[in-house]
């Protein structure tokens, strides 16, 4: 991997000693509160492809959500480009959901060219960018159609393309492949990474897939389970210039076999399993 | 025409032709229904003598008037409504049976404040119908899906905004539901409280001939009614499925 390729060592965004509890309900027979996330500290590098994986339940689509700024830490910092997120989304932040976040009613293009719109951009650029990223993400010929007639594939690139057209320099993908089967999630997957290099944002993925973030990351974060914290980050070391292809190196099968070794402990625990300490020891 | 709609064309014929059969050759005495054919003659001739024209503008006027104000303030109540749980928890058992209460033993209450005017009528079709629209509002909202609010976050949409460019259209399957009853019950409502006490308006119309043993009259003006109602029914479903298959990609 040549220098020049190396994701810049800037901190596009950061979070300091990261907690999020959600309060307890009120009224009788209430819920104490959830201590879903951290402490959390990490510092995402400015172009760079970051994975979380952890246990179900673990709170990585609260991170997710905490460092997008749909919701408030309960503790700590989280800061983009500078600037602290704090409960609202900052501009040059783009985030694609696990769910069909397509809008039926919306035309493929019309989808696509949703945020721009609410903007106020010009008829023209608009134009201009929604027909480049539909034929970047492989939508061009299905501009006209609507969500329902497509795949659930690529219901997902619509709400991609949604996303890219805004040029976001901190794309969040929360489970986008969670729904899609296994050769499709490969695909996509190649997709992610050619957008990645193509605009140069940072990327953070949340996923549940151990190999998924292991082909994608330049870095993985592996979560314990409830509440979450990073328990290793580690450097996946792929070049720039990768695919799916990938999968078929010894260093993958290396580094999904390091994940599943930080993660089995945290995966029993998470499903509730008595030792689960000695277990994931054995 | 596809075959589902030769069948229901059949269907529709079919029973015509039957009535008409059994008008003609005496099964049904003419003094108690007369032949469809009489009917749509007679019809005919009335709307053809203008007699009726000040009525039928009073009637489909306070009608379009009813179903005007239930689907705005059936559908503004119904954002109101969502958007403060404690208010809706306490409502919700009054939408449950709110049906269940036949609404007309108001009427008499109505007329005593407001006299024979339009306005009972309009508040008796507005009651009616207005319920219908709130509930399909408010099944509509809770149908969003959560995703869609999320959305608009990362995009930084006010709330206004976000009612107006997502929720609106996501609901939109739901609120055309209620827009549906809304019509239906507007005007039921109208038609029924001109018919029981009103100085004029179709209803009245064929309360008056009913009570003369005009029948020529009173099936002309039923024949009228039911040929407006199906019309406006038939554009609304048509509209809807239209919607529908943008929904569905095209696929019925």
């Amino acid at each position: 991997m040549s220098v020049a390729s190396l994701p810049s060592r800037e901190i596009h965004a950061q979070l300091e000693a990261v907690t999020r509890v959600f309060p307890a309900a009120p009224g009788a027979g209430a819920q104490p509160p959830v201590h879903a996330l951290g402490p959390v500290d990490l510092d995402l590098r400015k172009g760079e492809f970051f994975a979380v994986v952890g246990p179900s339940g673990c709170g990585k689509s609260t991170f997710l959500e905490v460092l997008a700024g749909l919701q408030k830490p309960t503790a700590g910092t989280v800061t983009f480009e500078g600037k602290v997120v704090n409960g609202e989304v900052a501009d040059g932040i783009g985030v694609v959901f696990q769910e069909d976040a397509s809008f039926p009613w919306l035309t493929v293009w019309d989808n696509a060219a949703f945020g721009l719109r609410r903007n106020g951009v010009a008829a023209a650029e608009i134009r201009r960018r929604v027909d480049d990223t539909l034929a970047f993400m492989g939508l061009k010929d299905f501009a006209r159609a609507y969500p329902s007639q497509l795949s659930g594939g690529m219901r997902q690139r619509v709400c991609i393309a949604r996303t890219l057209v805004l040029q976001p320099r901190l794309i969040l993908l929360d489970e986008p492949f969670g729904a899609l089967d296994a050769q499709t999630r490969l695909l996509m997957g190649d997709e992610v990474l050619r957008l990645w290099r193509r605009t140069g944002a940072s990327v953070l993925l949340i996923t549940h897939a151990l190999d998924e973030a292991a082909m994608l990351a330049d870095r993985v974060g592996a979560m314990s389970a409830r509440p979450g914290r990073f328990i290793e980050v580690i450097d996946t070391g792929w070049p720039r210039e990768r695919d799916s292809t990938i999968v078929g190196e010894a260093a993958f099968g290396e580094i999904t076999a390091r994940l599943w070794e930080r993660l089995r402990g945290e995966s029993l625990k998470a499903l509730g399993h008595a030792g689960a300490d000695s277990m994931a020891a054995e | 025409m596809t075959r589902v709609g030769l069948i229901r064309l059949a269907v529709i014929v079919g029973a015509i032709g039957a009535l008409e059969l059994a008008c003609r050759i005496g099964l049904i005495k003419h003094q108690i229904i007369i032949p469809p054919s009489e009917m749509a003659s007679a019809l005919w001739t009335l709307l053809a003598s203008g007699s009726v024209n000040a009525d039928i503008e009073r009637t489909l006027g306070i009608i379009v008037l009813v179903i005007a104000l239930s689907i705005v303030l059936g559908f503004a109540a119904g954002i109101a409504i969502h958007a403060l749980p404690r208010v809706r928890a306490a409502l919700d058992p009054f939408f449950a049976t709110y049906y269940a209460v036949p609404v007309f033993i108001f009427y008499p209450v109505l007329i005593a404040i407001f006299g024979l005017s339009v306005m009972p009528i309009v508040l008796i079709g507005v009651a009616t119908a207005i319920v219908a629209m709130i509930i399909a509002t408010l099944n509509g909202l809770d149908r969003v899906p959560r995703v869609l609010t999320k959305v608009a976050r990362v995009h930084r949409l006010s709330r206004i905004k976000t009612a107006v460019t997502l929720q609106l259209p996501a609901a939109a399957p739901y609120l055309f539901t209620g827009v549906k009853l809304s019509v239906s019950y507007g005007f039921i409502a109208v038609i029924a409280a001109e018919f029981i006490l009103s100085p004029a308006g179709l209803g009245r119309d064929i309360a008056d001939a009913y009570a003369d043993f005009n029948n020529r009259r009173m099936y002309a003006l039923i024949l009228f009614l039911l040929i407006v109602a199906t019309l406006v029914n038939a554009a609304l479903h048509a509209l809807d499925m239209r919607f529908a298959a943008r929904r569905s990609g095209g696929r019925p």
